[in-house]
């Protein structure tokens, strides 16, 4: 019987500093730290390796926190478990997140060695004053080394992570961003809006009317928006989901199970797993999830599926992130239901408002969908 | 205590708000013994959360001391404690004729305040002896000589033996109850004529139904008696008589002349409880009721739904329960098609309304949508019939009417003379009409206008307020009906008409009501994902509009590491913020939205 696919997604809790921004699970944390989170990463691993006789992995991505931090041996160890307890497509994805000021030749040769072969920075902006403001340890010219050096040991799938909204920003610094970045000709670009989260110094600065000031003003964001999109195509990128673009053939192929709602385990802390209709995320306490690492399989052995109400909402909330969109025919396929019978008003009433349009078979958002897509696709949660 | 009177003393206390009143009366019966210090919770006769939190009183509430003087003697003090707006003005003149003297406070740092006087004006007119004394002598700011001085001048009262006191500390607070033996009136009566009682208030309670709270003019009550209500007719049989200790009651054989107690009588509701209604004895009847009875009628009507329809009966079970104790409150259903199913209420006044529509949130935890209030107009069809109106919907096609008459009231407004031109410009820009202003000393006057009733039930006190940084006080009472250009405003919220929205107003300031109405809509509505025109019309003429923007941008946070929970989360978000939110058409109006027209005045 052939194998059904899976994804893994390792979360690194770690970073050098956490940005002014940042409101995701991380934080610094000295070697002997990191050197226990990996063994109890590693029992997580070997939980669920009984899985391994019906899935196939097909892509690996390491996201944090920055888990280019992490000492060559963890990474290594990891990679090692991972090989030990599943069985690893030859050609499958492998991705990890890094941070430029992060890299050296040593350490991207250890990650070609361990067969990672994509690699993602966190770049955000290429004006050093921006960088400043956001509270980012490098400046353009470190990410620039780093590229340089991680091509020239033959890295050739190579994302960059940018941001706009950011306090101080304009048309043209954006503009000169994009610019710059693209002269570099990386693969794969995220080019996200900045969102001022709760919790976060940011919030406190820029929450408040006097702060709001310093943002970006939503009619300038949308422009930097759709600019990103035209001078992007210009440029051979394609923009395939709400905020990825990517030479053809390149796009992220993890991040694509997300949003088809493919099979995918995550290991770490905080981290979130969807497999066999069932989603789950580990705790995000430390203490806890030290304890619990363990009996992860077990835990997950005793949830229920989600129902397929939610199945269905997430079905079409996710799918429509992707510009390829959704196909009726898939949509009744997987639910045994035409999409027409459970969204039809809905679809109509959005496809009237031009937040939606129908062409060669599928269905997607339209630009002026994308512009509001958190309002477009709420509207996909069934009452 | 038998029969003799020398040894009783009915009073209540007038004070501005924040000068004391509650902390003295907490002090006067923490010092009587009534209650230990530990059983005291603060400001015990304002006992329903509302007024503590608002500082004010609603209801009225009595509570008996026992006094023993310096002369060795016993003294059974009645404080009654009565309601502070002009909404319960009724039942504020009732409080004060159950007693024979008042205690004036005046804060020492502060003097006289207009509001202070208003009051003291009542109390006078009821005959009561007033006692001033000044509080607050612990301030460093304090200045009582000022004070007195004040008191003297404006009021006319002797004050230069007023005492002296802190309530907060309980300095000198045993000179006030002195004074309250040495100077208030004893009651006087007779306790062997026919039975003579006021209603002063009245609570229900789900044992003994309704309790009338008395003051016993001439004659006795006790258990067993067959007694009659004056005003209704209706007759009961006492079950038990008794008074107020502080927070409870505490039955008693009789009460008799001069006394203030309270009477139950397996009556049904506070209906059958009216304020200000004369209890007699049915078989040997007083000769003539009290007077100032008066039947208390609603002055102001709004709509009240559940904001989820599937409340609707929790909401007619709650309204229910408050009309045992509020006999001033009056609803029936109605339908909106805005809004759903909900009651159209009757209520004295904008305090009252928000009292009732605060305890029914609170004490019933209903989420409410509450629609502009109206009063009630007088619709003259040309077919010779005659409408009272209390719902703008239910207006009759133009055509039909032949003329609309609106409500009127007299109005006192005691002002600085300072103040006089913003106040009476305040009084033109509401309709008013000029009656006369008498000067009550060099520095105070007193305006007389004639004004509509729809003009001042939003927020003319707010407005006078702070036209004469709270100088000015206020005092109405209905006049009658006058002839009037009332038109109706509609409102189209994307083109469609939203009943619950719709309100009567004159045809002069419809216009500008119209333009500030559109205006503070499209504050209220959020951004949707298209355009929204605000229309305000009368019949099919549009006098203003507005637009609600679309939406630009709304783009979720990015999705990491496949927690999708987490973006569902904000989904929900999203889609639970429109379930507060009432739909008209594709348009979401917030529940808030519908009182939008209270606020038109708000800078």
């Amino acid at each position: 019987m052939e194998k059904k696919d899976l994804a893994l997604y390792i979360h690194i809790p770690y970073c050098v500093k956490k940005c002014d921004y940042c409101d995701f699970l991380s934080g610094p944390a000295g070697s002997e730290e990191q050197a226990y989170y990996v063994r109890v990463l590693q029992k997580e691993i070997r939980s669920f390796e009984t899985i391994s006789s019906i899935y196939k992995v097909r892509t690996v991505f390491f996201g944090g926190g920055t888990p280019s931090i992490l000492e060559d041996r963890h990474i290594t160890r990891i990679m090692e478990q991972l090989r030990t307890s599943y069985d690893i497509d030859g050609e499958a994805e492998i991705s990890i997140e890094c941070n430029p000021g992060t890299l050296s030749t040593d350490k991207l040769k250890t990650y070609r060695s361990l067969g990672i072969n994509r690699l993602s920075l966190g770049l955000q902006s290429a004006n050093d004053d921006e960088l400043r403001c956001l509270g980012r340890i490098h400046t353009w010219n470190d990410f620039k080394e780093n590229f340089i050096l991680a091509r020239r040991l033959g890295f050739d799938n190579i994302n960059v992570d940018l941001m706009s909204g950011i306090p101080g920003q304009t048309m043209d610094t954006w503009r000169e961003t994009l610019e710059k970045v693209t002269e570099l000709e990386p693969d794969h670009i995220s080019a996200y809006s900045l969102i001022i989260e709760k919790g976060t110094p940011f919030y406190d600065r820029y929450s408040t009317p006097e702060g709001r000031k310093y943002l970006p003003g939503e009619r300038d964001d949308r422009l930097m928006y759709h600019y990103t999109g035209t001078y992007l195509a210009e440029r051979g990128y394609e923009r395939y989901e709400i905020s990825n673009y990517a030479r053809p053939g390149y796009e992220c192929r993890h991040n694509t199970v997300y949003w088809r709602m493919g099979d995918y385990l995550g290991f770490g802390l905080g981290a979130s797993s969807f497999l066999e209709g069932k989603r789950f995320t580990n705790t995000s306490d430390r203490d806890e999830y030290w304890d619990s690492a363990k009996g992860s399989y077990q835990r997950f052995r005793a949830l229920e599926k989600q129902s397929e109400k939610a199945t269905m909402e997430e079905y079409m909330f996710l799918g429509l992130r992707t510009l390829a969109g959704i196909r009726p025919a898939q949509f009744e396929e997987k639910f045994r239901r035409p999409m027409q019978e459970v969204y039809g008003g809905v679809i109509d009433r959005l496809c009237t408002g031009g937040f939606l349009e129908n062409s060669d078979g599928a269905l997607r958002l339209t630009d002026k969908g994308i512009d509001v897509s958190n309002r477009v696709l709420s509207e996909f949660l069934l009452d | 205590m038998g029969k003799d009177l020398s040894h009783i003393r009915n009073f209540c206390i007038i004070a501005h708000i924040d000068h004391g009143k509650s902390t003295l009366a907490d002090r006067m019966i923490e010092m009587t013994g009534l209650l230990s210090l530990r059983e005291m919770q603060s400001q015990v006769l304002d006992n329903m959360d509302l007024e503590r939190e608002r500082g004010i009183t609603i209801k009225s509430q009595a509570v008996r001391l026992a006094y023993r003087a310096k002369d060795g003697s016993d003294y059974m003090f009645n404080l009654i404690d009565t309601p502070g707006h002009v909404d319960f003005n009724y039942e504020v003149s009732r409080s004060l004729a159950a007693c024979d003297g008042a205690i004036l406070v005046v804060d020492a740092a502060q003097g006289i305040e207009a509001q202070t006087l208003a009051n003291v004006y009542l109390a006078l007119d009821h005959d009561l002896e007033i006692l001033p004394v000044i509080n607050k002598i612990d301030l460093p700011s304090a200045e009582p000589q000022r004070v007195i001085d004040e008191i003297e001048d404006v009021i006319g009262l002797p004050a230069q033996d007023a005492p002296q006191i802190s309530a907060k500390t309980g300095l000198n607070v045993e000179s006030v109850l002195e004074a309250v033996v040495d100077r208030l009136p004893a009651p006087k009566g007779d306790s062997e004529a026919p039975l003579r009682a006021l209603i002063f208030d009245s609570v229900y309670d789900s044992y003994k139904g309704a309790i009338a709270f008395i003051r016993i003019m001439d004659g006795c009550i006790s258990s067993g008696m067959k007694i009659r209500m004056m005003a209704t007719g209706a007759e009961y049989e006492v079950v038990e008589t008794g008074y107020f200790g502080a927070g409870r009651f505490i039955p008693c054989e009789e009460l008799s002349a001069g006394m203030v107690g309270y009477v139950t009588a397996s009556i049904k509701t506070v209906r059958d409880t009216r304020v200000g209604d004369t209890i007699t004895e049915k078989d040997r009847p007083c000769s003539e009721a009290l007077p100032g009875y008066k039947k208390v009628l609603p002055m102001v009507y709004c709509g009240l739904y559940p904001a989820d329809g599937a409340h609707y009966p929790d909401l007619r079970d709650a309204l229910e329960k408050l009309q045992l104790n509020d006999a001033a409150l009056q609803y029936e259903p109605e339908t909106s098609v805005a809004l759903g199913f909900g009651f159209r209420c009757g209520f004295l006044g904008l305090l009252h309304l928000e009292i009732v529509q605060e305890r029914l949130e609170r004490e019933y935890g209903l989420d409410l949508v509450t629609t502009a209030p109206s009063v009630i107009y007088l619709v003259h069809k040309t077919n010779g019939e005659v409408i009272e109106l209390t719902n703008p919907t239910n207006l009759p096609d133009p055509s039909e009417i032949d003329y609309i008459e609106e409500p009127v009231v007299s109005a006192e407004i005691m002002v600085t003379t300072e103040f006089i031109g913003p106040i009476m410009q305040l009084c033109t820009e509401r309709r008013g009409n000029y009656l006369g202003m008498e000067y009550m000393e060099a520095t105070r006057a007193l305006l007389r206008y004639e004004l509509p009733l729809n003009e001042i039930i939003y927020d003319f006190f707010d407005a006078l307020k702070s036209r004469s940084r709270g100088y000015a006080s206020f005092d109405y009472e209905l006049k009658g009906y006058v002839r009037s250009e009332m038109v109706k405003l509609d409102i189209l919220v994307n083109r469609e008409e939203v009943d619950a929205l719709s309100f009567i107003v004159h045809a002069d300031t419809a216009y500008e009501r119209g333009r500030r109405m559109c205006e503070k809509l499209k504050d209220e509505i959020p951004r949707h994902l298209f355009e929204i025109p605000i229309q305000a019309a009368i019949g099919s003429k549009i006098i203003a509009r507005e637009t609600v923007k679309a939406v630009r941008k709304d783009v979720l946070a990015k999705c990491y590491g496949g927690d999708i929970t987490r973006k569902r989360k904000l989904l929900e978000k999203q889609k639970e913020g429109k379930k507060r939110m009432r739909q008209i058409g594709n348009v979401e109006i917030p529940q808030k939205a519908f009182m939008s027209v209270l606020k038109l005045d708000e800078e």
